[in-house]
């Protein structure tokens, strides 16, 4: 497999990884194994999508490629630093949307000067202040929806070599969403490699060119995302 | 419990693939999650110093914010414990007996305590408490330990502002001794990050720790000096000699009682142990490039469990 695809460069290569966590109630610890031998090499320029059922092992995988979940066996290798679209943990609901810019920014690993020269376009990306001045107010006077565009906003400020996008990003109204559809696509553009975690099919075989299916820790698939999302959706079929 | 990587019953996925370790090499792509060398660690530590202080700055912004007085709390708080101090062992047991200028050692001793304590407390907490930033982004795990005791620290500096005001109220004026608090509060600082590293990984493995350090740290305040002269009481011929090695070289001990030396006019010098600033600075030194090695030598475990 290694050797037809010389030509290209891989940015990810995943090499029989194995993940496995420990999940505690009361005294009991259970070892979870909840990706088992995946293997594939992902290039620069793809987009690929990662589908399967609720369970099946995508968001552990995009972590274990993050460098977040280190796996039990095997190895992944990466360019650069993959990064996962999301700050929202580093967010303070009892700090104004300012200081959470300014927060969250140094989280993902931005600059104070490159947050400085950022933070007006992140603001007016969210639309916080649209209906006043939210910006001074703390997180947790928010609605939910004002809330999510902030969080998308910081979090989308970045750029990264492998970027990785969980589903349920864009969330908000209509507006919101097509602007926030917009920078996802701005950001592939300047991303090596886009992973995308999503259940909406039509949005991986829109965005995706390629699309692995796993299904209960397992690797079932790996292709053209239309043929994966095909074969998975005649499976699910079946099933039923 | 060790987390063991258990092998599936059966495995349908690919085997280990000797092409790809030799691709990834080629193009120069680096194992993902593994740990950097201490230098690089260090390093990787210091980019993200930024995020430390305004992380640490944040917590103690947003602490006190739901609350009516709001940030005078960080004040009050350190106030009302010296006073409940004050009426439990100043008035009702009478341990001021024999100490003189007692107001000022005991609320002193209150602080300095209080600063180690928290940071202690505080390091169960700062990866337990931080899964889902620690799960989400990617950054020298080092730094939430870090930024725990920094905040401690900000704290700290309220404490001291009150107590400026009490030792101003008790006749004790700021003169130049008081200089000596920096360099002593400076290495107990040092003290603390280390132990706060070693408490967040021994807590990211045992999480039942957070539930055992209030006990803990009750008795070492016990063992401490806080209420009570330690200077005064290995000085008696009561105590066997181990036993008072073990109280003056107590290092939270050593940290309250260089502090009350500096602050306190009859705190004096016969009071210490010989060669105290020694030990102050190998405790510092200890646990602080101990705590950061040891806390670096877990760093691609942290937030699996």
């Amino acid at each position: 497999m290694a050797e037809e695809q010389d030509a290209r460069t891989p940015t990810v290569i995943a090499d029989d990884v194995h993940i496995t966590y420990r999940v505690h109630s009361g005294r009991t610890a259970r070892a979870v194994h909840a990706v088992k031998g995946v293997t594939f090499v992902a290039h620069q320029g793809e987009a690929i999508g990662l589908i399967g059922s609720n369970g099946s092992g995508k968001s552990t995988l995009l972590k274990a490629v993050a460098g977040l979940l280190p796996p039990a066996r095997g190895r992944i290798y990466t360019r650069g630093q993959p990064s996962l679209l999301g700050v929202n943990a580093a967010l303070m609901n009892d700090l104004t949307g300012e200081r959470n810019v300014v927060l969250g920014g140094l989280a993902m690993g931005m600059t104070r000067r490159q947050i400085r020269e950022r933070y007006q376009r992140i603001v007016d990306f969210s639309g916080i202040d649209d209906k006043g001045d939210f910006s001074t107010l703390p997180m947790r006077t928010y609605s939910s929806g004002m809330a999510a565009r902030l969080r998308f906003s910081i979090a989308a400020a970045k750029s990264h070599d492998v970027l990785m996008i969980d589903e349920a990003l864009a969330t908000g109204d209509a507006a919101f969403q097509r602007r926030s559809k917009a920078r996802i696509a701005e950001l592939r553009a300047t991303a090596g490699t886009v992973f995308l975690v999503s259940h909406h099919h039509r949005t991986v075989t829109e965005t995706c060119d390629r699309a692995l299916w796993l299904e209960a820790g397992v690797l079932r698939m790996d292709g053209p995302a239309a043929d994966v999302v095909a074969a998975y959706e005649a499976d699910a079929k079946a099933k039923k | 419990m060790t987390l063991t990587a258990t092998p599936p019953a059966s495995d349908p996925g690919a085997r280990p693939h000797p092409g790809l370790a030799a691709l990834a090499a080629r193009h120069g792509l680096a194992a993902s999650g593994a740990r950097p060398s201490l230098p690089e660690y260090t390093r990787r530590l210091w980019g993200r110093r930024h995020f430390v202080t305004a992380f640490a700055t944040a917590r103690l912004t947003a602490q006190y914010s739901r609350a009516r007085l709001g940030r005078l709390w960080q004040i009050m708080t350190p106030l009302l414990n010296a006073t409940v101090y004050y009426f439990v062992f100043g008035v009702l047991l009478r341990t001021k007996e024999g100490v003189a200028d007692f107001v000022p050692f005991l609320v002193t001793g209150v602080f300095v305590w209080t600063f180690t304590s928290s940071t202690v407390l505080a390091g169960t907490r700062a990866l337990t408490g931080n899964l889902g930033l620690v799960r989400a982004l990617h950054f020298p795990r080092a730094a939430l330990p870090v930024a725990y005791a920094v905040q401690q620290l900000q704290q700290l500096l309220f404490s001291m502002a009150a107590l400026t005001v009490i030792l101003c109220c008790c006749g004790q004026l700021p003169r130049p001794s008081w200089l000596l608090a920096l360099p002593a509060l400076g290495l107990q600082a040092t003290f603390n990050t280390g132990l706060a590293l070693v408490m967040a990984r021994l807590a990211s493995r045992t999480p039942d720790i957070a539930q055992l350090m209030p006990f803990v740290l009750r008795t070492w305040m016990y063992v401490s000096g806080v209420m009570w002269s330690v200077g005064h009481t290995v000085r008696g011929d009561e105590v066997p000699h181990l036993a008072a090695v073990a109280l003056e070289w107590n290092p939270a001990a050593l940290y309250i009682d260089l502090t009350r030396f500096a602050l306190i006019d009859s705190f004096t010098a016969d009071q210490l142990p010989p060669h105290v600033w020694a030990g102050a600075a190998c405790w510092a030194l200890l646990a602080g490039v101990g705590g950061f090695v040891y806390f670096w030598q877990a760093e691609e475990t942290y937030g699996r469990g």
